[in-house]
């Protein structure tokens, strides 16, 4: 990890006219590059950083990040901090096209493949999550495992297989062998646990974090572990800005932990 | 005009032309014209447009069979009830249409106001290519009344005054004289319709889900393409570009002025 400061500070100095351009607005001008090449974070953690920070982050973060967000206001203050979020496919093909984003957060590392090497600062892996059945409160499909999905009396809504929570479903219904009986696949996670907060959908899958960041709005069904696919979640940082340590630290930080844990995401 | 008042109009008038066609233009730079074809006719891309297809022509001819009568009885009234009638109507076309797509759901869903009643009898709409084809009439309805009741205002009194002293019944003025008259706008009205039909994205994934085959219609497929294979999202769009503008020149050609 230490490192990557040091690869990121000399990177820095090409990328200075980039990231003021691409940062306008910010106005607050960087004084990092006279900094020691010492700490990883000399500019999160030498004080309140101003400016602002762009953060696309996986739509299975919503919860996580607005609380992560909220926090982060305290500590920085005069730090804005936007974020967008989105299907990971989204969101990586967006930087691709030349998105001005300082962060990005992706669900799963597969995730990232597609994403111009190019643009990649530092990767960190802060969070993993798992797989779950999503069912209605009252559960009127009856679903009790893996297996029911592929019942024809179903509804059963997927993720499209674009996008990391359909891969990854598509992974464990092939591991099961169930056939699911799919009427919709989503654009992202969220979009397929409204289908079934909805009510119109007997079941979905999605993330384990989906179902406890909904509060009750859908109930789990639990996928054994045998079968289960586990994602790993990098936060990539796509330039070297204050405000973009300060975020990913507040990421990796014992808060950020706490409220991921609290959230459903296991460690990484 | 004076040069003063050419460049003061002309400024903001190419500005506006810009806007309109530069990213039309970006598409065609863009694309990769080895791969147009095989995209189209490889991947679920076929299936998409004959769903589009389908799905917007039911489309036009629901606004045809019902938004016609409608209109007729907008544009003869003037009274409060008329008035509030057209403004109600025209919300849906201010409407974000996931909005509508949500109103769909509340409206037709399992738990719907409607909905729940047909569940009972084993009918449930969401997930259907039914349930794109009520998205898209929910969305296109109003462009095509507002078309037609401007084209029926338009008709000249007096005809009707004639044809009454000559013994002609409502029915039979609307048939053989009003209906003849107003046919460019009802073509203008379709048209209109249907051009907003086929774009229709919001309204049908929220209310009519995503699925190969029977719900995913062509800019549905666009965004799914977008998240994995940018190149292949281009062809599908360059194929709507051509398909729109075919048939809005054929409309055009024939009635539309």
């Amino acid at each position: 990890m230490p490192g990557q400061g040091r690869r990121a500070r000399r990177a820095l100095g090409v990328m200075g006219a980039v990231a003021a351009l691409a940062l306008t607005g910010c106005g607050s001008p960087s004084t990092s590059t006279d900094a020691p090449p010492a700490g990883r974070s000399t500019g999160a953690s030498g004080g309140p950083v101003a400016g602002t920070v762009t953060v696309l982050a996986a739509a299975s973060l919503t919860e996580s990040f607005d609380a992560i967000q909220a926090e982060l206001h305290h500590t920085h203050p005069a730090l804005t901090v936007r974020i967008s979020y989105g299907s990971s496919a989204t969101l990586v093909q967006q930087v691709n096209q030349g998105a001005p984003a300082d962060v990005l957060a992706l669900a799963g590392e597969a995730a990232a493949d597609p994403l111009d090497a190019s643009l990649v600062r530092s990767t960190t892996v802060f969070a993993s999550n798992s797989l779950e059945i999503a069912v209605p409160p009252g559960n009127p499909g009856h679903v009790t495992a893996l297996d029911d999905l592929a019942r024809p009396d179903l509804k059963v809504v997927l993720c499209e297989s674009t996008v990391p929570c359909g891969a990854a479903a598509a992974t464990t219904l092939e591991k099961a062998h169930v056939n699911a009986h799919v009427v919709s696949r989503e654009i992202d996670v969220k979009a397929t646990l409204a289908k079934v907060s909805l009510g119109e959908a007997d079941a979905a899958v999605v993330y384990h974090s989906d179902v406890v960041a909904a509060k009750g709005a859908v109930r789990g069904v639990p996928i054994p572990a045998s079968v289960n696919t586990d994602l790993r979640y990098p936060v990539i940082a796509l330039d070297d800005q204050p405000g973009t340590r300060a975020f990913i630290d507040a990421v990796l930080s014992p808060d950020g932990r706490r409220t991921l844990d609290a959230l459903g995401f296991g460690a990484p | 005009m004076t040069w003063r008042s050419r460049l003061g109009l002309g400024g903001p008038a190419a500005v506006a032309v810009l806007v309109l066609v530069l990213p039309l233009v970006a598409l065609l730079l863009r694309a990769d014209w080895g791969r147009v074809l095989g995209d189209i006719t490889g991947g679920t891309g076929v299936l998409a447009l004959r769903l589009s297809l389908v799905t917007t022509f039911s489309t036009a001819l629901g606004c045809l069979v019902l938004g016609t009568p409608l209109a007729w009885l907008l544009a003869r009234s003037d009274g409060l009830v008329t008035r509030w009638l057209r403004a109600v109507l025209t919300v849906p076309l201010v409407l974000p249409p996931v909005v509508g797509g949500v109103a769909l759901l509340m409206t037709w869903g399992r738990r719907g106001i409607v909905g729940q009643h047909l569940t009972a009898f084993g009918v449930e709409i969401p997930f259907t290519t039914v349930a794109v084809v009520i998205a898209e009439t929910f969305v296109a309805m109003p462009y095509y009344v507002l078309a037609v009741e401007g084209a029926m205002r338009g008709l000249d009194p007096r005809l009707e005054s004639i044809a009454r002293t000559l013994g002609a019944s409502d029915l039979r003025y609307l048939r053989t004289v009003a209906l003849p008259l107003v046919v460019p706008g009802i073509a203008s009205g379709l048209a209109l319709a249907w051009a907003r039909a086929l774009g229709e994205f919001g309204a049908t994934i929220t209310f009519a889900g995503n699925l190969v085959g029977t719900t995913q219609t062509a800019p549905l497929a666009v965004y799914v393409a977008l998240q994995q294979d940018p190149a292949a999202a281009t062809s599908l769009s360059i194929l709507l570009l051509g398909v729109s503008v075919v048939v809005l020149g054929l409309l055009r050609g024939r009635w539309v002025r």
